[in-house]
């Protein structure tokens, strides 16, 4: 069954997207899933390790679940400092 | 923790980790170097997600507390455009002795540019620019140097 999710993007994958945030209806179960399937949107060719996760404004694992109505945040590699 | 849009200013930060039962105070600040990987840097942007860089670089700062027995801790982040030389991060903690100062100081710039949700684009002197991907950082924080000499 589809959810409504709404994805935001940062740095380089919002740049890629064109937009920050959208909301779309996706077959996902988990985040990881969230993230393969908006390869196309934010075009990371990054390990998913390299990668972070937050929903709802918490950090998360690729492999929690994502429910109806959440927030995904989709983290490009880090590099503060 | 705190994500600063205006300049850092580590004499004024120096003044919060004073307590009459710390020996001594160990401070990082990370400045804008004019290179990275070949390319001759002109500016940096930093673009930081602050709700959760502050609540995550407040963790970070508690763990670093449980962990080592210092008396006080913080860390300041910038956000925006930076030029060379300016700093970019400040880490400072005090404590009775210097060794668990140093370990506490080590152990959250490590954690910070490892977890907090920043990313950093650099704007080269030929015109182009590029986020970086700090993939050492990814996987592994950098070793620790060896103590040179007892």
């Amino acid at each position: 069954m589809s959810k409504r999710i709404t994805i935001r993007y940062f740095a380089g994958f919002r740049e890629h997207a064109g937009v920050g945030e959208e909301t779309l209806s996706l077959e996902a179960n988990t985040a990881r899933d969230v993230y393969e399937l908006l390869k196309d949107r934010h075009g990371s060719q990054e390990p998913l390790g390299h990668c972070k996760v937050a929903i709802n404004d918490e950090m998360a694992d690729w492999t929690t679940a994502i429910n109806d109505g959440d927030t995904v945040l989709l983290f490009p590699p880090v590099a503060g400092g | 923790m705190r994500i600063s849009k205006t300049p850092i200013d580590p004499d004024r930060l120096r003044e919060t980790m004073q307590d009459h039962a710390a020996g001594g105070y160990v401070a990082f600040e990370g400045w804008v170097r004019n290179e990275n990987e070949g390319h001759e840097v002109l500016q940096l942007e930093y673009e930081v997600y602050e709700p959760l860089a502050v609540k995550e670089g407040e963790k970070i700062i508690a763990e670093a507390k449980t962990k080592f027995p210092i008396l006080h801790a913080d860390c300041v982040h910038r956000e925006g455009l930076l030029e060379l030389g300016d700093c970019a991060v400040w880490v400072g903690v005090s404590s009775a002795h210097r060794d668990e100062a140093f370990a506490a100081c080590r152990y959250i710039i490590d954690q910070v540019k490892l977890r907090l949700p920043i990313w950093k684009k650099e704007h080269y002197v030929n015109g182009d620019s590029g986020w970086v991907n700090c993939e050492r950082c990814a996987e592994h924080a950098h070793p620790v140097p060896q103590t040179i000499a007892q």
